[in-house]
């Protein structure tokens, strides 16, 4: 046998201790790069070093670290669901719609949204377990389906609390003050009126992402089931099972990031909620450069949604313009992905 | 005239502190075959590699046809009259293109072949191609329609048509049936016949004994024995290749238990004509047969991957019939499945990982994973395996092939089974961890039965109690392992019984 794992490969340039930096660089190197970035705003924005601007950077990736984890269960299985955002979006709406026009109870609107989003998870799992169709394809055709879906029921209009409904009446219903208060209420903590709620949820749903993917032998074999497919069935593995409860997963973790959102917002806008998607995916995939995972990993993801926050809240307070942020964000993500791909492969080769 | 063709002297090669190799010198000659042993480790790959222009050599001289030949790509390598076949087959194939591109893929990404693609004229060389080589498959079928075997037929005869002057084999037979291999060897030896060198590495004695003139082994980068002449001296070439004499394989025989699985008229496949079979515990049963003959569709009924077409198989006098691997597992079937990359690794775990997938649960607690009793009962096995590696938390990856194989055994005697089914455990295993993975087996037999699949018949003279031999999807003809006649085993094989054989 003559696999390539048959004798080490070349080393990295610098033999011995070019590869232990290699190995520190391709393990610390992204967190090394978030501290470095707090210190380097702390000095040259003013403000930035505080806790009002700390939370202010963690209300803004709240609801996009709600998506990214749901992301990455389905990349843990292999797979990608690119019908998060609009799932947000569309669970935003339907929590609108339930209040406002059916003049529903903040109870029941949170339960058929989160039923809503596990129904399209799952809707998404079966096109791709059952009649093979691609990943990418299947959520990217739930995605536009979506997109259009969620505007039929007022036909394309926000919606807000005494809108004119398409019959002419005047909505009669109202957000609940308990709903509201997901998104809007702030607890103490050193300072009055200090935390978030939807920081909260981050803290709380990554901590249970965590503790499954890491701990459980549910999450192990998603990891199999990511890594090699084949091999796992073999081992009595419920591929297919494991693949629709990834995107079941992802759809409910979406339908609570919109939620979140409409609690915000206190209203169902079918203009926001636009950049969700590429925030959670660019989140996820930078999480695979933390600790040299090279593969998804909650606490990565995790520190990925809080560099892109980190980023654009320092560039904001230094006067950046608003319309460059996209451009830096893609600039991060590309740079994640280098580092993660081409420099974890060399250490792989190295010896791994 | 001097017929050396190739002429290596004085190699050198290191990967940080690891030479892998140390000035080796080889000579090989224009119509011959070389074929070059090694265990795992002993650096054949690396000794090809630098021949192929995947990596550069830190001393040494090459010299090809008198000149020197330093090859900086594969590209260039290749240019040079050297061209190698890798022994991983989706390496020489592209499957989503039909034959004809696929034998014809080099000529295509050549920069002088032009901007259109010439259908007529590409496929009439490419016939040509297959022509030469024996090689009947339409030519217009998308590859990946074809099977694995005539996948590596036409990755050789992709290598053929550069008309190489020096043909590198790695491992070219390892999915070939008896029938296919015998092709190769014929093209193998019209291409001697021509005055191209051949370099052959294999691990399978029977192919050395039909194709090698010479047989060089090679231990710790150095070349341990050449051996040439009219009579090959194959056990000096396995001494030198291991440093040692190969003990005879354990032949103490435990007295067959009680039967475990019974199968009656069991038909594999609509059509097959059925047969009865049962396997005892404490009895080790090795299946033989060719290519298609029915060895892993056995393996798959039993492991609920396929349900037979007819017949009933019956696990300690109860009925089996698993609807999936869960099933079959819960009933204490295990099936270690063939071709270990595609079925078996995972990838991105390290051994422990790999060793717990099927059984999580005994290493967890209210479906928490504890890391623990992982690593601890990882580290048993690797020691009572001997699995080389730096520690359970290795990469799978990093290890070799045969201790990767030893890590998929671990993986299925970490658990007690009825039955342990294992397809194809020698595939790509050098021959110490082979002698080490049949001893095993052979060790842990008792208070089980165990079924291996295996196409070289080698391999089932030394691993089984009892040989059975199937051909189109049935059982055939049965032998005791004791004083067998190989001739009979063989025409069994090939599909002419001698009837009444049974054990």
């Amino acid at each position: 046998m003559t696999t390539k794992a048959d004798e080490p490969a070349p080393m990295a340039p610098g033999g011995q201790g070019g590869r232990r930096a290699l190995d520190l660089a391709v393990r610390y190197g992204f967190l090394v790069l978030l501290v470095g970035l707090v210190l380097v705003f702390s000095v040259f924005a003013e403000g930035f070093a505080g806790p009002r601007s700390a939370v202010f950077i963690f209300q803004s990736v709240a609801i996009t670290g709600i998506l990214a984890l749901g992301v990455t269960f389905t990349l843990v299985v292999g797979g990608f669901d690119l019908s998060i955002g609009s799932v947000a979006t569309s669970s935003m709406m339907l929590a609108a719609y339930m209040m406002v026009v059916l003049e529903q109870g903040a109870g029941v609107t949170i339960l058929a949204c989160l039923v809503m989003g596990a129904l399209i998870g799952v809707v998404n799992g079966i096109l791709i377990v059952r009649f093979k169709v691609p990943d990418l394809l299947a959520t990217l055709g739930m995605m536009f389906l979506l997109v259009g879906l969620q505007r039929i029921p007022t036909e394309g209009r926000s919606i807000s609390v005494g809108m004119t409904l398409p019959s002419g009446e005047t909505a009669g219903g109202a957000f609940s003050p308990s709903f509201l208060a997901m998104g809007r209420h702030r607890f103490d903590l050193v300072l009055d009126n200090l935390v978030p709620a939807p920081v909260i949820f981050l803290i709380v749903i990554g901590v249970l992402v965590w503790c499954f993917l890491e701990l459980t032998r549910h999450g192990r074999l998603m990891y199999a089931v990511g890594s090699n497919a084949r091999a796992a069935a073999l081992t009595g593995t419920n591929v297919d099972g494991y693949k629709v409860l990834a995107y079941a997963i992802s759809g409910v973790l979406a339908s609570v990031g919109g939620l979140l959102l409409a609690a915000r917002l206190g209203r169902g806008d079918i203009a926001s909620g636009t950049n969700l998607l590429l925030d959670a995916v660019a989140a996820a995939l930078i999480g695979f450069a933390v600790l040299g995972a090279a593969k998804p990993n909650a606490f990565g993801t995790a520190m990925g949604a809080l560099f892109v926050g980190i980023l654009l809240q320092g560039l904001t307070m230094m006067n950046a313009p608003y319309y460059t942020q996209d451009f830096i964000k893609g600039a991060v993500l590309v740079a994640a992905l280098v580092f993660t791909f081409a420099l974890s492969a060399r250490r792989a080769r190295g010896g791994g | 005239m001097d017929r050396s063709f190739c002429r290596m002297i004085g190699l050198t090669k290191a990967f940080g502190e690891t030479r892998v190799l140390c000035g080796l010198s080889l000579d090989l000659p224009r119509g011959q075959v070389t074929a070059l042993m090694g265990a795992n480790g002993a650096g054949k790959s690396t000794l090809v590699k630098i021949l192929s222009g995947v990596h550069a050599r830190d001393a040494g001289r090459i010299e090809i046809a008198g000149r020197d030949f330093a090859p900086a790509t594969p590209a260039d390598a290749i240019r040079g009259g050297v061209v190698t076949v890798h022994q991983s087959i989706d390496d020489g194939v592209i499957p989503d293109l039909d034959v004809a591109s696929n034998l014809m893929i080099d000529r295509l990404a050549e920069p002088g072949y032009g901007f259109l693609l010439r259908r007529a004229d590409l496929l009439a060389e490419a016939g040509q191609i297959a022509a030469r080589m024996g090689l009947e498959i339409d030519l217009r079928r998308p590859v990946a329609q074809v099977g694995v075997a005539d996948r590596q037929l036409i990755a050789i005869a992709r290598a053929m048509s550069h008309d190489p002057a020096l043909l590198i084999l790695d491992e070219p037979t390892s999915s070939l049936s008896a029938l296919e291999a015998e092709r190769l060897f014929a093209l193998i030896d019209k291409l001697k016949a021509r005055g191209v060198a051949v370099l052959y590495i294999s691990h399978r004695m029977s192919d050395i004994r039909r194709i090698a003139d010479r047989i060089v082994s090679m231990r710790d980068g150095e070349i341990a024995g050449v051996f040439e002449g009219a009579a090959l001296d194959y056990e000096g070439a396995v001494t030198a290749m291991l440093g040692h004499g190969l003990t005879d394989a354990d032949r103490t025989r435990a007295q067959p238990g009680r039967a475990v699985v019974e199968m009656t008229g069991l038909r594999l496949r609509p059509g097959a004509r059925p047969f009865d079979l049962t396997l005892r515990e404490s009895e080790v049963v090795a299946v033989t047969g060719l290519l298609g003959s029915g060895k892993t569709a056995l393996a798959q009924a039993l492991f609920g991957l396929h349900p037979p077409a007819g017949g009933t198989i019956r696990l300690d006098g109860a009925p089996h019939a698993p609807r999936s691997p869960a099933a079959a597992i819960r009933a204490g079937v295990f099936l270690s499945a063939k071709d270990r990359a595609s079925n078996a690794v995972v990838p991105g775990f390290d051994i422990a990982r790999n060793i717990s997938v099927p059984f999580l649960s005994a290493v967890s607690t209210l479906s928490v994973v504890s890391r623990g009793q992982e690593r601890a009962q990882a580290q048993e096995l690797i020691a009572a395996l001997d699995i080389v590696c730096g520690s359970d938390r290795d990469g799978i990856l990093s290890l070799s092939g045969g201790n990767q194989q030893k890590v998929m055994l671990a993986r299925w005697l970490s658990q007690d089974c009825r039955l342990l089914v294992l397809d194809e455990p020698f595939q790509g295993v050098d021959i110490r961890s082979r002698r080490d993975i049949g001893a095993k087996v052979r060790r842990t037999a008792a208070g089980r039965a165990t079924l291996v699949c295996v196409a070289e018949l080698d391999e089932a003279f030394e691993i089984a109690d009892r040989i059975v031999v199937m051909h189109d999807h049935a059982v055939t003809a049965e032998f005791a392992n004791r004083d067998v006649d190989v001739g009979a085993v063989l025409s069994a094989v090939t599909g002419h019984p001698t009837e009444g054989q049974a054990a």
